[in-house]
């Protein structure tokens, strides 16, 4: 049964389209047939940061046009066999993104795919809410902070209101907290909320926690998701998110300021 | 949405007394014709099935029923009812003859109900308002020609929650309005910030209360919130409401709270230093 997984959090910023990049390439590399959907009409970065951009011909919004056929538009990644991404339009208005429109794609994907991913952007507004709406899981992508954990609330209350399963009354659309740009340092130091304060908050299970890293912004700017830098903490705890959601049991790192003051008195700081 | 109203400052004298406004349950004996030889004798009737119907319960007179030229002896009447438990505590409806001669009996007159009361969704400030007689779910009277026994009908009070209680058992996040018309809430899950819960009557929260919470939203004074961990950004009685700007004070934070209102202040108390 194919599955759509939406990559959203309310606010901007937080690491929804390199999630969606390392998430969707994770997906792949363990032999799912994947596609990636970037929902950030008019904002397009999906294909930057899967190093495809200069492979773009065709988007979403000539798909649901009827202009081109979803093959032609659909762009095969460089690193992973199993992957397609399908870019947003940088030109259009983000109303062409209708939700009928967005609803036929999707039936058509889910023929050929094992796992439609949709990144979506940030904000409530029309964009985000066609990324949501037919999805069956949803990963929230919060950063430690109060504003981007409000949002993620904010987010996680239209999906349970508003999304196809929610206004179907099928069954609710599986969430899965992902803390990104996770410092347990700062943590310790009472900078930043700890997992255990964001899930007191948001009260849904987790999927894991991504570190703050350097590597994240030179993978960026380098066009390859996360997950394929060699020997970075951000890659694996990017595979740990994959193995989780494929319903492995693996231990979670980072996770409490706890464990990495411990660490942190055993090895002297980072 | 209530209109907020602002708590009034304390007044320096300590009251000695309190006007509230209440909804009370309150019979009323509609009377159909003006001979009171008639009414008595099919009350006496009515008395001798239930003779504990009334009991001391206040009643009051409905004159609406009556031709307008006729006058009911009213002294006989009470003499009468007194005799037999029953309290009248005045008229209502009616003629202004027939009003002015039931206070010169000793009788108060109670005006009568607009036909929507409360139909705005604007409080009313809860202050000297008259005692208006409410739905009461009375047992039902066999007819009887002459007289009536009736209660008013439910639309007199629609502070009342007339509704069954609505169940949240999910999270109320972000954005999300909660509002039970015509009902008490109940929520069993978390209500974080940003979040609002309105009722028309009391709401009981068995979780952490941490967006905004307003109970009794049509202007019931008498609604009442329970919250099991108080974190509260507002909590609101009737449109009566208390912010906590400047954090919600150790007493209560986090604690077993129940929040009323108290001659026009929202009173936010920890259950277990309230007793």
């Amino acid at each position: 049964m194919p599955k759509v997984i939406v990559v959203t959090s309310g606010k901007g910023g937080v690491g929804k389209t390199t999630t969606s990049a390392s998430f969707s390439s994770g997906l792949a590399l363990r032999g799912n047939k994947t596609v990636v959907i970037d929902f950030d009409v008019g904002l397009r970065n999906l294909d930057l940061i899967m190093g495809c951009e200069r492979r773009v011909v065709y988007d979403i919004i000539n798909v649901i046009n009827g202009e081109v056929t979803l093959k032609q538009a659909l762009i095969k990644d460089k690193q992973c066999d199993n992957l397609y991404v399908l870019p947003a339009s940088q030109t259009r208005d983000k109303d062409a993104l209708s939700l009928e429109g967005v609803g036929r794609i999707i039936d058509e994907l889910k023929e050929t795919f094992d796992c439609i991913v949709c990144d979506s952007p940030a904000g409530i507004e029309h964009g985000a809410f066609s990324a949501m709406y037919y999805a069956d899981e949803a990963l929230i992508v919060t950063n430690p902070e109060v504003s981007s954990v409000r949002d993620s609330d904010r987010i996680l209350g239209i999906l349970a209101a508003k999304s196809k399963r929610a206004t179907e009354g099928a069954e609710p659309v599986k969430e899965h907290l992902l803390v990104t740009r996770y410092d347990p340092k700062r943590v310790a130091a009472g900078e930043m909320l700890s997992v255990d304060d964001i899930q007191e908050i948001l009260r849904i299970p987790l999927i894991g926690v991504i570190p703050e890293s350097e590597s994240v912004l030179q993978a960026s700017n380098s066009g390859t998701p996360a997950i394929h830098l060699e020997k970075s903490d951000v890659a694996e705890s990017y595979r740990d998110v994959v193995a989780r959601f494929m319903g492995e049991d693996v231990p979670m790192r980072f996770t409490t300021a706890e464990k990495v003051g411990l660490l942190k008195r055993i090895f002297g700081g980072r | 949405m209530p209109k907020r109203t602002a708590n009034p400052a304390p007044s320096r004298e300590e009251p000695a007394f309190k006007i509230k406004n209440a909804n009370l349950p309150v019979l009323i004996l509609h009377l159909k014709t003006a001979d009171t030889a008639r009414v008595k004798a099919q009350l006496e009737t009515r008395l001798q099935q239930m003779p504990d119907f009334f009991a001391h319960a206040p009643v009051v007179l409905g004159l609406a029923d009556l031709p307008t030229d006729a006058e009911p002896d009213f002294p006989d009447l009470l003499d009468f009812m007194r005799s037999h438990h029953m309290q009248a505590a005045g008229v209502i409806g009616g003629s202004a003859a027939q009003q002015f001669a039931a206070t010169q009996a000793g009788l108060g007159v109670i005006p009568e109900i607009p036909a929507r009361p409360t139909a705005s969704p604007e409080p009313e400030p809860p202050v000297e308002s008259v005692v208006e007689p409410q739905p009461d779910p009375g047992p039902v009277q066999p007819e009887l020609p002459g007289l009536e026994v009736e209660t008013e009908p439910a639309e007199a009070a629609p502070t009342l929650t007339s509704r069954p209680t609505m169940v949240i058992d999910k999270p109320v996040r972000t954005g999300q309005r909660i509002y039970a018309e015509g009902a008490n809430l109940v929520v069993l899950a978390i209500v974080n910030a940003g979040a609002e819960l309105i009722a028309d009557g009391d709401i009981h929260i068995y979780a952490p209360l941490r967006g905004r919470a307003l109970a009794g939203a049509r202007g019931n004074t008498a609604a009442r919130i329970y919250v099991q961990s108080m974190e509260a950004e507002l909590v609101a009685i009737a449109g009566y409401f208390q912010v906590f700007d400047e954090g919600i004070p150790d007493a209560l934070r986090g604690k077993f709270c129940q929040i009323r209102l108290e001659s026009e202040k929202v009173v936010t108390q920890a259950m277990n230093s309230a007793r």
